[in-house]
């Protein structure tokens, strides 16, 4: 990777962490309400994942979006402003921290029926197939979500097809409160996909550089063989799963285990110790993140409530 | 008689029943080390363990088609929907399984069970997570709908649901886990499709359920105060659905409206005033109106969520609309 491509990637991973740590607050300052999951501890995952991708390659997730609006280019302003509720949000007040989206960022959304999203990806890759074009979809999950019915169907769906989709599921080893141990019967998830002869690997995803090789090996070979590829990405959440967890679940020891293991903590060693960025280039970027938040913040802030005639458009698209 | 909260309540009738018969157990997501997504099983875990407090991965058809298969060797699973809208990843099994079962096989199988499913909207949870789609489950014969707006009829609804033979599904309102009512000390059970009447007035009588009641009660002290007196009664049982007290309430005050919290469009206030037209039509004095939610998905924005929720002025002028 390039130095300014690795530069970039430590600015998005900095700029996700901040603007969600903003968001916490906004949430306990009742700015922001609803379901709103953050993504703090994971921001290699998707960093990696998405800097791999050419832009025509579709990407799709769950309701931990934040940070994979951010990585498809979506601004700090305009989910800051849809965290708020605001117009100017992406998905102009209606959806929320758990429906974000951009056709124009080729960012599919943001879906918050666990599951639901694969078959959607699998239909994005139909139509793409359909359209003979060689662009990959990009589904990103929970171990959760593997549990579900919607998994099996569109990963079966998706190698009986030759669907081109690099599923990814973000083992975080929660589901809520339940560990993957509780609610999987196979301890290793990419043995699911093996059930359905789908070429697979298990990586870390604290380090972003590994991911994005490993992702960018998998989604060449996507693209190439129009063959589905799964990648199961360990990863841990170091917030509650939603505003307002009790966390009765696990240790705080365990959290801080996994807290040594800070993916942007583990990629400014990274830099520092590969010479790629001086700790002043590292430091100049989050001020620059920290100037672009606190934008963001004002900007979100200043912004119009949607209008109350808003409530009736776009039920129908005609 | 203690005042108690609607999460209590339920909690309460869980505990008992579960006390009482051994039979009973819960199966759902979160519901055991999480203490439940709205805290009603909190402390399940410990007391009961993990045979009897089942936490689930997250697979809504597995939920409630094992709850259904366990229903029909014997046991008495309480299956719980983290939120209604989940029921529609489950729906097969909820409207077009457990219902049947029964009648399509000349009543060998019985399915006593019970979904505990959670609705309503005005959390800013955005479209797929607010819906109040009670009148969707109400359209099919076999399965019972009950939705009680006290805590008091929510426990011993609830019991009675716990022990009776058929699939019922208990709908809960997400706004509601903290209102109080008084509760009878001792034990007692509410029948399941009996209609009940809240609040006594007659000028007007308002038909409503769950967080329509919580509405309604507070736009019939605004109207108490403007003169006017409604007389409430709550369905607490869409299906069966008991219309004599709203036909006697009717007969009485000559003009009605319902009050629910979801679509108007072939919704429960939809089935209230044709029943109304088809058995009291002599008495009818003026339009029977429906206060309802707006025909929009809901919006994650609260102000605009607000706006597409029934209100209580809604409710008020709705009345006086009527009196006219
Ligand atoms: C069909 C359905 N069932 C239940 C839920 C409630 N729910 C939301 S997130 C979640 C846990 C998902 O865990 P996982 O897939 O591991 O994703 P993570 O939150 O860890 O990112 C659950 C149970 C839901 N949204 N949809
Ligand atoms: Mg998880």
């Amino acid at each position: 990777m390039k130095k300014e491509q690795q530069l970039d990637l430590y600015y998005q991973m900095v700029l996700i962490r901040r603007v969600e740590e903003r968001g916490a607050e906004l949430y306990q300052a009742g700015k922001i309400g609803g379901f709103m999951h953050l993504y703090i501890g994971q921001e290699a995952v998707s960093t990696g994942l998405i800097a791999a991708r050419e832009p025509r390659d579709r990407v799709i997730t769950a309701y931990r979006d934040h940070g994979v609006a951010l990585n498809c280019g979506l601004s700090a302003n305009e989910v800051m402003a849809e965290l708020l509720g605001k117009a100017t949000g992406m998905s102009k007040g209606k959806g929320g921290s758990m429906h974000m989206a951009s056709v124009e960022k080729n960012f599919w959304g943001g879906h918050a029926i666990v599951g639901g999203h694969l078959p959607i990806a699998a239909g994005l890759a139909t139509g793409d197939q359909y359209a003979k074009n060689d662009n990959v979809t990009i589904c990103m999950f929970g171990d959760g979500a593997t549990n579900i019915g919607y998994f099996h169907e569109a990963l079966n769906l998706a190698k009986t097809w030759k669907l081109r989709v690099l599923w990814v599921c973000e083992n975080n080893v929660y589901g809520m409160g339940t560990s993957v141990e509780r609610a999987s019967a196979v301890k290793e998830i990419r043995q699911k996909a093996e059930g359905y002869e789908m070429k697979n690997s298990r990586i870390g995803g604290m380090d972003v550089t590994k991911v994005y090789e490993a992702a960018k090996e998998a989604i060449d070979y996507v693209r190439k063989n129009s063959d589905p590829y799964f990648l199961e990405v360990d990863t841990y959440r170091f917030r509650g799963h939603s505003m307002g967890d009790p966390e009765r679940y696990r240790k705080q020891e365990e959290v801080k285990k996994w807290e040594e293991s800070d993916p942007i903590g583990i990629f400014r060693k990274h830099l520092l110790e590969k010479k790629a960025a001086t700790a002043k280039a590292l430091d100049e970027i989050e001020a620059r993140v920290e100037e672009e938040v606190n934008k963001a913040v004002e900007f979100a802030e200043a912004s119009p409530e949607p209008a109350m005639e808003d409530l009736f458009n776009e039920i129908y698209a005609e | 008689m203690a005042k108690i909260t609607m999460r209590e309540a339920i909690s309460q009738a869980l505990t008992e029943e579960m006390d009482r018969d051994p039979a009973v157990f819960i199966i759902g997501e979160e519901v055991g080390v999480w203490g439940g997504t709205y805290a009603v099983t909190k402390g399940f875990y410990d007391k009961y363990g993990p045979e009897r407090i089942k936490d689930t991965p997250i697979a809504e058809n597995a939920i409630i088609g094992a709850a259904i298969g366990a229903a029909m060797v014997g046991q008495r699973p309480i299956a719980e929907l983290m939120t209604i809208n989940f029921a529609f990843s489950a729906m097969d099994y909820v409207v077009n399984q457990a219902p049947k079962l029964h009648y399509m096989f000349g009543g060998q199988f019985m399915v006593p069970l019970v979904i505990r499913a959670v609705g309503g909207g005005g959390r800013q949870l955005g479209a797929t997570h607010s819906q109040t789609p009670d009148a969707i489950f109400a359209h099919f014969p076999g399965l019972k709908v009950v939705s009680p707006g006290t805590p008091e009829d929510a426990k011993g609804l609830l019991k009675s649901a716990i022990r009776s033979n058929d699939p019922i599904l208990f709908i809960e309102h997400a706004t509601m886990y903290q209102i109080r009512g008084d509760v009878p000390d001792e034990e007692y059970l509410i029948p399941i499709g009996k209609s009940k009447v809240q609040r006594e007035g007659k000028d007007v009588t308002i038909v409503t359920y769950c967080k329509g009641l919580e509405l309604s009660m507070k736009a019939a002290d605004e109207l108490s105060n403007a003169g006017i007196e409604v007389e409430i009664v709550d369905l607490r049982t869409l299906r069966p659905l008991d219309m004599e007290p709203v036909l006697e309430s009717f007969k009485k005050t000559n003009r009605a409206v319902v009050v629910e919290e979801g679509w108007k469009s072939y919704g429960v206030g939809s089935e209230i005033v044709s029943r109304i037209y088809e058995e009291a039509f002599d008495y009818v004095d003026a339009p029977i109106l429906r206060v309802t939610q707006k025909e929009v998905p809901l919006p994650y924005n609260r102000t605009l969520e607000q706006a597409a929720l029934p209100q209580v002025p809604d409710i008020v002028a709705a009345v006086k609309e009527v009196l006219k």
